[in-house]
C-alpha cells in the first residue's frame, strides 16, 4: 500500500472554510459550545484541538505602500491546518496503550475504544494538534478519514476544498507536484513561497501532511523546526540509569561506618 | 528576575501558543512525581536499615514505601480521562512509551513493597519478608529515576530541553523526601544513615537544579518567573534548611529531627510541583516554542554555510 498524504497548498486558499465544516459534518465532531468571536480576523477556531480537525488561519499583513500618500495594503494569508501524520509520530511513540496506531495508509489514528484519556500524546505532539475532550476524557484528531480512503474515497476535506488548496494522494505524486508548484511560484517571483514537512530529513522524518507556505511556518502558528521528543530518548533512558545507580549507591553508602558515631 | 531581561522578537499566530498545554492536573501529576520518589527511595534505605539492625527505622520506611507508592497508583489513575480504562496500560508493553515502561515497573515493584511492609508488620514469612525489601530497594531506584523520562520525553520546551538534568533533580530530591520521613518517624538512635542521606540527597538535588535552571537556555526562564519561580525558590529554603537541621540537630533532639524531616518532605515535594509549573508556563507562550527553534535553523544554516566555504576553498586550492 502507497503511503497516502495531504498536500496543503496556501497559495490558493481562499479561506472558505469548506473543509472544516465538511470535516465536522462527515466525523460527526461536536461543537465546543458557544460561537466565540475571537477578534483574529475571520479565525473565529483558533486552533486545531480535540473538535477542530481542520483549522483554517487568516493573517493579515500589512505591505506598505511604495506611495507615501496612499495607505498602507494588506496582503492575505490563509492555510488549513491539520494534523501531520509525521513519519515519526511522537503522539504514537508514547501513547502507553497502543490506541495510536499505524494504518495501512501510513496515517496514525487513534482507536477510541482503547484510548484511556492519560493525556501523554498531548504533551508530546511537537505540532499542538491532539486534544483532550473534556467532558469525554479521551483524546481525538484527524484521522485523514480513515473509513472514507479505506473505500477508495478521498477525505471529506480534501473532497470539499473548492480551490484545489487541499489536495489528498499517494505521497510520492504530492510531492513532486509540490516541488512543480513552488519552483513555479519562484518563477513569478514569489520568492516567500516554500514546503513545510515535505523533507524526510526534517525532525520528524517528514510528515504525511505537508504544506506550501507563502511566509514563515511561525506566522501561520506552526513550529519552524519540530523535533520529535523521542528522538532522544535512547540518551534519556541511560542519563536515567545512572542517576538511579547513582542513588541506590549513595544510600547503601549511608549504611558504612561505624555504629554508635554521635547520636546513634 | 530582572526587568530588563532583553525579549527575543519573534513571529506567532495572534500570540497563540504553538503546543497544548498538558493536560495533566498538578495535584495528581506532580504528586505522582513526588510520592514515586519518596516510595522509591525510602524502599532503598529500608532494605538498608532491616540489614544493619534498624528495626524501627526499617518499619517506618517501609509502611511510608507502601503509602506513598498507593498514593501514586491513585494519583495517576485519578487523572486518566477515562479511569474505568487504567488496565488499558497493561495492554501492551511499549519500550517507546515512557508511561508504559512505567506502568510495568510499578507493577513489579508495588507487590514487593507491599509484601516488604506486610511481612514486616505481621512477622509473616520473615525471610521472604526480606527478600522483597531487597527487590523492592532495588527497583525503587528505577521508580524514582523513571518519572524524569515521563516528563522529558515531550515537547514541553522546559522538560525536554531540562531531560539531562532532570534524572539527577529527581534522585537527589527523592533521597531527601525518604530521609525526610525516616527523620520523621524513627527514633534518634537509629537515624544516622538518613541524615546523612538528607545532607547528600539536598546537595545532589540542589547542585543538579542550579544546572538545570542555568543549563537550559531560554526555557530555563520558566524556572525562575512567576509560580514555577516561587514554588521552587521555596522548595530549595526547605531542602536547605531540612539538611542544615538533619546535620546539626538531627542526632541530638527528637523534636528538630521531626521539622528537619517536615522540611525536608516539604522540599521534595515543592520541587515537583515546581517543575511541573514550569512545564506548563513553557507551553503557554509561544516563543519557548519559536525562538529555541529558529536559533537551531540558523545554526545548521552558517554550518552549511561554513561546509561549502570549506569545499569551495578546499576546491580552489586543489586547482592550484
Ligand atoms: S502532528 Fe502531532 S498528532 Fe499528528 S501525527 Fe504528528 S505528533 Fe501525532
Ligand atoms: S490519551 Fe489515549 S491516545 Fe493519547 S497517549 Fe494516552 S492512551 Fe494513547
Amino acid at each position: 500500500m502507497p503511503r497516502m498524504g495531504f498536500f496543503t497548498d496556501t497559495s490558493v486558499c481562499i479561506g472558505c472554510k469548506a473543509c472544516e465544516v465538511a470535516c465536522k459534518e462527515w466525523n460527526a465532531i461536536p461543537s465546543d459550545g458557544a460561537l466565540d468571536l475571537t477578534g483574529e480576523s475571520f479565525d473565529n477556531t483558533s486552533e486545531l484541538g480535540a473538535n477542530s480537525w481542520r483549522h483554517v488561519a487568516f493573517i493579515e499583513k500589512s505591505v506598505p505602500s511604495q506611495d507615501a500618500s496612499a495607505p498602507d495594503g494588506v496582503r492575505w494569508l490563509m492555510a488549513s491546518d491539520v494534523c501531520k501524520h509525521c513519519t515519526h509520530a511522537a503522539c504514537l511513540d508514547v501513547c502507553p496503550t497502543g490506541a495510536l496506531f499505524r494504518t495501512e495508509f501510513d496515517t496514525v489514528v487513534v482507536q477510541q475504544d482503547v484510548c484511556n484519556g492519560c493525556g501523554y500524546c498531548v504533551s508530546a505532539c511537537p505540532y499542538g494538534v491532539i486534544d483532550q475532550r473534556k467532558d469525554d476524557g479521551r483524546v481525538f484528531k484527524c484521522t485523514m478519514c480513515y473509513d472514507r480512503i479505506g473505500v477508495g474515497q478521498e477525505p471529506a476535506c480534501a473532497k470539499a476544498c473548492p480551490t484545489k488548496s487541499i489536495q489528498f494522494g499517494e505521497l510520492d505524486d504530492l510531492r513532486a507536484r509540490a516541488q512543480e508548484r513552488v519552483d513555479a511560484l519562484h518563477e513569478q517571483g514569489l520568492a516567500d513561497a516554500r514546503l513545510y514537512g515535505d523533507s524526510p530529513d526534517d525532525g520528524v522524518g517528514g510528515t504525511g501532511a505537508f504544506f506550501l507556505l507563502m511566509d514563515e511556518p511561525e506566522t501561520y502558528g506552526l513550529p519552524p523546526d519540530p523535533v520529535v521528543c523521542s528522538r532522544d530518548l535512547p540518551q534519556m533512558w541511560r542519563q536515567a540509569a545512572i542517576a538511579a545507580g547513582t542513588l541506590l549507591a549513595g544510600l547503601a553508602a549511608t549504611f558504612l561506618g561505624r555504629r554508635g558515631q554521635r547520636g546513634e | 528576575m530582572s526587568k530588563h531581561r532583553h525579549e527575543p522578537e519573534f513571529t506567532s499566530y495572534y500570540g497563540r501558543p504553538v503546543l497544548k498545554e498538558p493536560t495533566w492536573e498538578p495535584a495528581d501529576i506532580a504528586g505522582y512525581l513526588f510520592t514515586g520518589g519518596l516510595a522509591g527511595a525510602s524502599s532503598i534505605l529500608a532494605a538498608g536499615a532491616q540489614f544493619t539492625g534498624r528495626p524501627a527505622l526499617a518499619r517506618s520506611l517501609k509502611l511510608g514505601a507502601l503509602g506513598a507508592i498507593t498514593a501514586s497508583a491513585a494519583a495517576l489513575i485519578h487523572d486518566l480521562g477515562k479511569p474505568s480504562r487504567f488496565y488499558n496500560m497493561l495492554r501492551v508493553a511499549k519500550p517507546s512509551s515512557p508511561m508504559s515502561m512505567g506502568s510495568w515497573l510499578l507493577a513489579g515493584y508495588g507487590p514487593l513493597a507491599g509484601a516488604s511492609a506486610l511481612s514486616d508488620l505481621t512477622g509473616v514469612l520473615p525471610a521472604a519478608g526480606r527478600t522483597a525489601s531487597v527487590g523492592a530497594g532495588v527497583l525503587g531506584a528505577g521508580v524514582a529515576s523513571y518519572t524524569s523520562v515521563l516528563i522529558a520525553d515531550t515537547a514541553v520546551p522546559a522538560w525536554h530541553a531540562a531531560r539531562h538534568h532532570l534524572p539527577f533533580v529527581f534522585v537527589g530530591s527523592a533521597a531527601t523526601a525518604a530521609a525526610g520521613l525516616g527523620l520523621l518517624t524513627a527514633p534518634t538512635g537509629e537515624t544516622g544513615p538518613v541524615r546523612r542521606a538528607a545532607v547528600a540527597g539536598a546537595a545532589v538535588e540542589l547542585a543538579a537544579s542550579n544546572a538545570m535552571e542555568h543549563g537550559t537556555g531560554l526555557a530555563g526562564e520558566t524556572f525562575h518567573d512567576g509560580t514555577a519561580g516561587r514554588l521552587l525558590r521555596a522548595a530549595k529554603a526547605c531542602t536547605a534548611a531540612g539538611a542544615v537541621g538533619a546535620a546539626v540537630l538531627g542526632g541530638r533532639s527528637r523534636l528538630a529531627a521531626a521539622v528537619s524531616g517536615l522540611a525536608l518532605l516539604a522540599g521534595s515535594a515543592l520541587t515537583r510541583f515546581g517543575i511541573f509549573e514550569a512545564g506548563r508556563a513553557s507551553t503557554k507562550d509561544p516563543k519557548y516554542t519559536v525562538v529555541p527553534q529558529r536559533e537551531r535553523l540558523a545554526e545548521k544554516d552558517s554550518a552549511a554555510r561554513c561546509d561549502s566555504l570549506v569545499a569551495g576553498l578546499a576546491r580552489g586550492a586543489g586547482d592550484q
